[in-house]
């Protein structure tokens, strides 16, 4: 007996979107779905963890089991299920300002624990669902409520940082490019090891810099362009290309900056793990008796 | 209290091992069937400064860590200056004659002095230079006529047999030490019988973790903080044999999250740390309550506020407990007063945690975590209640709902993984889905109807979780012309420091003791307070928290309070002192 075909349709929740219009979330949902029913993944033993923030409602918005958390406590609450159960495809996402800001101490020890779970960054460059506060990726001299005379912090480069904290799959995605979305999402889920995507996903009513056309200005693809994603050393190279401290901002690469596939993951040195899903392990003690004895 | 005990202090720098050499005193005091108490004094340096440890030991069970020992070790100098004077009289104080010097004028009365050169014998048996404790032990050995063959076996089980050689030159160097009494005094006489009978040492944090492992836990996350630390130690040295996955993570804020993920996802979960780290987790729980997912989280007290003072012991977080989190969500606050009830009520915990879908906090202190005590056994029947699952209720998927309202205010739950239950779990406010009301939502009459609806679903539990817990327990005599009132580990020096003046006064006291502080238990407080002639509150905080927690539920207000917040813990004299006053 074959199962048949899981549907696209079967990954769509009932919930109707509250983002604006023209949102770059919009094309992120998208491709999260494709990929999910390319992999053929069942929904049910798939779990979205977000933290808060516009991006942060996607899991309302799919059919698999979600966790909307607290803001910046994505990744924790991500690892936590995937300890807990690591048969599960565990995909955490939100905004800049949940990943790179308040939760940028989870996203690092994540990257260096190699643990198998993707993670999907909407950067907009903004905090959107505050009205529109400058981000952890704001650029340097960017006006916004919170700097009116303009940003004087760097932006962080959330590849750079990935690449320094030892993620072992280090991607750029853009909005604008739903497809190649979609191909990145799947590589990511498929990676074995932490996977991180940074989505250049435009916010339509508070960024009115980094924009669709401003992207398509300047955004290319480092698959064309003929990069290595397995050397670290090319990676870095092509990271630094935006942003950085020179603010130059004339060329973005999108696509895979690097992957790894040959690092153990944490599940696969996690030593409680050798027993199978601890979920499913029998509770209590069989012989409680021998634990007492280093107590005599 | 008149039944015979024996008190050994030890004290020297940080480094020098005085608590180790302690540790195995404890441990020769079981082994020869005595139930030991120890008391740590430490400072929050690794080496240096002034540490000093306090095993007292008694046919019977004990309460507190006792008050002047019989028996000193100083391993240095400001030891001898520091504690000499307090040495009980018939006693004797043991030091290297070739490195300490202690005034004859500084002695009390009758107390036999016992320097010989402990280092240099020691190096007969072996380099560590920590061996010549051992010595000094040997000395105390003898003075308490206790057998040398049972420190034979005490080291062995330390030192393993891995490390015969280890265990013989310590058991040589004890027994070199051993010989020094004789001729200068002989044994202290103090008339202990040793049945040597089986029993165990312990701490309060061992505990909690044996007591995790027993009730299922199978997900530890904690960051580094005193006295919390050493459940995860317990427990990572015995995760990969039980199949617990226990991780020290990059602070509380992960530790919680994590914890809740992985209740969420259907292990039991478990969180520890101490009031700094507490305050740290506290948007994580009330997340825990929002999301209705269970998990544990031991909160092990020391001196606050801030940093404090991080190797000593308070009561000072009920408050903290009690509060965390912006908004209401249902908590149940458990206080162990004593090491078998860190085993039990941390059995309970998971079962609540599970029941009622909610983060279960479980308060415990310095004094009770990190010291050590001699227990009987435990109680390994353990009941496991996992509480309402979605399958078990034979609840039709396509109609789940993961939030639903019902009387107890406990929905059943289904688990990631589990075909056709998909839910969304949110920390906003959410329908019986737990789809958002929060948003777009919000304010529109009916979803302000729902709002209050899924509140109240929430806080119901409360009524369950008060029916799952106790009162507070009424103890010592019927018509006490005195009832202290404690919580959590209080208890034993408040026993102690009645048992004591119904012998030396005649005093009628008795004792009213909580471990179960929220849901508060009002009717039967008072119930339990209403023959109550006069009452002192005792807490190891400065504003009453309890006391406050109690006037506030009940409106009854203790007629006195006795408030201690210098980082020590209490001893029973003090409280004999303040009864004493109370009641004249």
């Amino acid at each position: 007996m074959t199962e048949s075909t899981i549907q696209l349709q079967e990954y769509k929740s009932e919930i109707k979107s509250t983002w604006c219009p023209g949102c770059g979330d919009f094309a992120v949902l998208n491709g999260l779905q494709k990929a999910l029913q390319t992999l053929q993944l069942k929904p049910w033993a798939i779990t979205i963890v977000s933290g808060i923030g516009c991006s942060s409602n996607i899991p309302h918005f799919l059919s698999t089991y979600g966790f909307h958390s607290i803001h910046g406590r994505a990744i924790p609450v991500a690892t936590g299920i995937k300890l807990a159960n690591p048969e599960l495809t565990v995909i955490a996402a939100g905004g800049d300002g949940d990943g790179y800001g308040i939760g940028v101490g989870h996203f690092i020890h994540a990257m260096r624990r190699n643990l198998d779970i993707t993670y999907i960054v909407m950067n907009n460059q903004i905090y959107g669902l505050t009205t529109g506060q400058a981000s952890p990726t704001s650029e340097k001299e960017m006006v916004t409520k919170s700097t009116p005379e303009g940003v004087i912090e760097n932006p962080i480069n959330p590849i750079s940082l990935a690449l320094a904290a030892g993620a072992t799959f280090v991607a750029r995605g853009f909005s604008g490019d739903a497809k190649g979305l979609a191909v990145l999402f799947q590589k990511g889920i498929e990676h074995k090891g932490f996977a991180l995507i940074d989505v250049l996903s435009p916010c339509v009513t508070y960024n009115k810099i980094n924009t669709y056309d401003w992207f398509r200005q300047r955004v290319y693809s480092l698959e064309k362009e003929g990069h290595d994603p397995s050397s670290l050393t090319a990676a870095w190279g092509v990271a630094n290309s935006w942003p950085n401290l020179d603010q130059k901002r004339d060329r973005i690469p999108l696509g895979v900056f690097f992957q790894r596939s040959d690092i153990p993951t944490y599940e696969d040195l996690e030593p409680a793990l050798r027993k199978g899903p601890p979920v499913r392990q029998p509770l209590g003690l069989a012989n409680p008796e021998a634990l007492l004895e280093e107590f005599r | 209290m008149s039944q015979k005990e024996l008190i050994l202090r030890i004290g020297g720098a940080a480094g020098d091992g005085g608590s180790s050499t302690a540790e195995s005193f404890a441990k020769i005091c079981t082994r020869s069937g005595l139930y030991a108490f120890t008391y740590t004094s430490y400072q929050s340096v690794i080496r240096g400064g002034h540490m000093w440890v306090q095993v007292r030991a008694s046919e019977e069970p004990l309460l507190s860590q006792g008050e002047r020992p019989h028996v000193l070790i100083c391993l240095n100098q400001p030891t001898a200056d520091i504690h000499v004077p307090q040495v009980r009289e018939g006693g004797a104080v043991i030091f290297d004659s070739e490195s300490v010097k202690v005034e004859k004028d500084r002695l009390p009365d009758a107390v036999r002095v016992l320097a010989f050169p402990l280092a240099r014998m020691a190096r007969q048996y072996g380099n560590n230079p920590l061996m010549k404790n051992t010595v000094a032990l040997g000395a105390a050995i003898r003075l308490f006529d206790m057998d040398l063959k049972v420190v034979e076996g005490a080291f062995r089980r330390i030192w393993g047999n891995k490390k015969e050689e280890v265990v013989q030159a310590n058991v040589k160097a004890a027994t070199a030490g051993y010989g020094h009494p004789d001729g200068h005094g002989g044994s202290l006489n103090l008339g202990l019988t040793y049945s040597n009978k089986p029993r165990i040492l312990i701490t309060g944090n061992q505990a909690i973790a044996l007591g995790a492992l027993a009730a299922g836990c199978k997900f530890l996350a904690q960051y580094p903080m005193t006295p919390a630390s050493s459940i995860m130690h317990w427990m990572a040295d015995h995760a990969p044999e039980h199949g617990v996955v226990v991780k020290q993570v990059e602070d509380e804020l992960a530790a919680v999250n994590m914890a809740i993920g992985a209740g969420f996802a259907g292990a039991r979960a478990m969180t520890a740390t101490s009031g700094g780290g507490f305050s740290l987790m506290v948007e994580g729980l009330g997340q825990g309550g929002m999301v209705e997912a269970p998990v544990v989280v031991v909160l092990a007290q020391r001196a606050g506020p801030s940093t404090g003072v991080p190797t000593k012991t308070e009561q000072g977080d009920l408050n903290l407990a009690l509060g965390a989190g912006q908004g209401d969500w249902p908590r149940a606050v458990i206080a162990p007063r004593n090491t078998q009830e860190c085993f039990r009520l941390t059995t309970e915990a998971f079962n609540l945690a599970d029941v009622y879908q909610t983060p279960i906090i479980v308060m415990s202190d310095l004094y009770l975590s990190e010291g050590y005590r001699t227990v009987d056994g435990f109680d390994f029947n353990v009941p496991i209640i996992r509480g309402l699952l979605a399958a078990d209720g034979g609840e039709a998927a396509s109609r789940y709902l993961r939030y639903k309202i019902t009387d107890s205010g406990v929905s059943p739950r289904a688990l990631p993984g589990q075909k056709g239950f998909q839910f969304d779990a949110g920390s906003d406010e959410h329908d019986e889905k737990g789809e958002l009301i929060s948003d777009v939502l919000a304010g529109i009459p009916e979803y302000v109807e729902l709002r209050r609806r899924m509140m109240e679903k929430r806080m119901r539990k409360l009524q369950g979780l008060l029916r799952d817990t106790k009162g507070p327990e009424l103890w010592g005599p019927d018509n006490a012309d005195l009832t202290v009132i404690s919580w959590g580990s209080t208890q034993g020096p408040v026993r102690e420091a009645i048992m004591n003046l119904e012998e030396s006064d005649g005093l009628s006291v008795n004792s009213l003791e909580y471990a179960y502080l929220f849901p508060f238990h009002g009717e039967e407080t008072l119930d339990l307070l209403r023959g109550a002639k006069k009452t002192l509150a005792v807490e190891g905080n400065y504003t009453g928290q309890l006391t406050r927690l109690l006037t506030a539920e009940t409106a009854y207000k203790p007629d006195a309070f006795f408030g201690k917040y210098d980082g020590e813990p209490f001893y029973p004299s003090e409280i004999s002192a303040k009864i004493r006053e109370v009641m004249t």
